[in-house]
């Protein structure tokens, strides 16, 4: 009787202090989630890095595919199905298919998310020079621009929204996609939601921050957009 | 960089895992026929989730499409969608609901509604203004005119939408085993008991279903694209255009 009552009473106090016992109910601690988030830091740190080195470089092999399959069209089919193969193999899998060759790390991670984003800048960037009106590129022509003035001065200029909409989808796409790099021994926020995983306060916390730290590159994309064209409104990629 | 040789040497090895039996580290028999299990673990995981997604968000799509009201939910269902990284969804379902086949079935689910719903929800959008007031001057009226007019012309987008999603729930369904679901990912998050040679096998095993689930879907799309919205149709101008439009499909 006295043994129930001293359990019933400890429970009540656990209950009544509810910092530890949150935690031990494996419960939605806000209070635990501030004490702790210095531990959070270093993996979202590792994993903006992971989502900006792996899209540069993305972008960068995209853009010179795109530049020269714009003057030479039949080149486009065949990219954009090699990309979209690239594309289609899911990350986990794309990482263990490269750990033999690169072994554990983030070379191995950036190698898998940058060709990830190959298809979604490859595509949107022929878009963006498609849909440069033949009434500008004509003008430019009139001119007297060469083939390579056309390009940097009228047709990528006029392509940047349909560009950055794609940056948009792409950063966005390998800020989830990051999480999944603690497979290929790259760290980031997976790294930190894999090591509780039990924990719910934990998953919320370091799945937030990837939702927030999409969120913030997202804006800040829309930002760089309307001081990179101001003579167009900022237009939703959705 | 490792030689050449050693790199061969592992793939070679992954493939013996595909096709033979053997007893794994772990002391249980893994690979070869062993990982028959596996593969209808990962096929029902997959089918259950993309199938409860269409009944969820195909209804959805074409209701909101239909009145061309909703951008905003469409819009901001695709971008929430795309930010929240599928492992995170996986452990909350897990740590909130705990294991179990449901549970890790409807995490899939939530992953899988977001491309089906936008990518219904803009075929029915950019359906032309103009060739439903002509239906609807012929006499017909609101389900008819989404079931004869509106869908057939936002097929391909629709099958697009759910091409993305089953592609997307099959690379994720590998990470059922976190939730007590032995898929094809179980080699990979367990290597102790399958081997490296597992591991890699297991990972080919799944990127070649991810890419024959992509091919396949890809030309039941094209099979179910309207004869005047195929290249090199009649409209073959508004095809050229319909290419851009492929932004609008949320990337996974």
């Amino acid at each position: 009787m006295i043994t129930i009552l001293a359990q019933a009473g400890g429970s009540f106090f656990r209950h009544r202090s509810n910092k530890p016992s949150c935690v031990e109910d494996n419960g939605i601690c806000p209070s635990w989630a501030i004490h702790h988030l210095d531990r959070y830091w270093p993996r979202l740190w590792e994993h903006v890095q992971l989502v900006l080195i792996s899209t540069v470089i993305g972008f960068a092999i995209a853009f010179a595919l795109a530049l020269l399959a714009h003057r030479r069209r039949w080149l486009v089919p065949p990219i954009t199905n090699v990309t979209g193969i690239l594309y289609t193999i899911p990350s986990v899998a794309a990482f263990f298919l490269l750990l033999p060759i690169t072994g554990r790390g983030t070379l191995t991670a950036v190698i898998a998310l940058a060709s990830y984003t190959l298809l979604i800048f490859f595509r949107n960037i022929i878009d963006g020079l498609d849909g440069v009106p033949a009434e500008a590129v004509d003008a430019g022509r009139g001119m007297g621009f060469t083939d390579r003035q056309l390009l940097w001065r009228v047709e990528l200029p006029l392509a940047i929204p349909t560009i950055l909409a794609g940056l948009r989808i792409a950063l966005t796409t390998t800020v989830g996609l990051a999480a999944l790099a603690f497979f290929a021994g790259a760290g980031g926020l997976g790294e930190a939601l894999n090591s509780q995983k039990e924990f719910q306060t934990n998953v919320i916390v370091a799945g937030g921050m990837c939702v927030v730290l999409a969120a913030v590159l997202d804006a800040s994309v829309l930002l760089g957009q309307r001081l990179l064209t101001p003579w167009s409104k900022a237009r939703s990629p959705a | 960089m490792t030689p050449v040789a050693s790199v061969g040497g592992q793939f070679h090895a992954a493939l013996d895992f595909i096709f033979h039996e053997r007893t794994g580290p772990g002391g249980a028999q893994v690979g070869g026929s062993q990982l028959w299990s596996l593969i209808a673990t990962h096929l029902e995981l997959t089918f259950a989730a993309v199938g409860i997604a269409i009944a969820v968000a195909l209804p959805l799509g074409l209701w909101l499409g239909h009145t061309r009201r909703g951008s905003f939910v469409a819009v901001t269902v695709a971008n929430i969608g795309r930010a929240v990284p599928s492992i995170g969804l996986v452990f909350l379902f897990f740590a909130i609901l705990g294991a179990g086949f449901s549970n890790i079935t409807l995490a899939l689910v939530l992953l899988a509604i977001p491309p089906i719903l936008t990518n219904t929800y803009t075929g029915m959008r950019e359906v032309d203004r103009e060739v439903v007031d002509a239906a609807r001057g012929m006499g017909m009226r609101g389900t008819r005119i989404i079931s004869q007019v509106e869908l057939p012309l936002a097929l391909p987008l629709i099958f697009g939408g759910i091409r993305i999603s089953t592609v997307n729930v099959i690379a994720t369904a590998t990470l059922g085993p976190f939730g007590g679901v032995v898929t094809l990912g179980d080699p990979i998050i367990n290597p102790s008991s399958y081997g490296d040679a597992g591991r890699l096998g297991a990972a080919i095993v799944v990127a070649a279903f991810a890419v024959v689930a992509e091919v396949a879907l890809s030309a039941v799309q094209r099979a179910v694209t309207p004869r005047g919205l195929k290249v090199g149709g009649r409209n073959a101008r508004r095809q050229a255009r319909f290419i851009p439009k492929r932004r609008a499909q949320p990337a996974p």
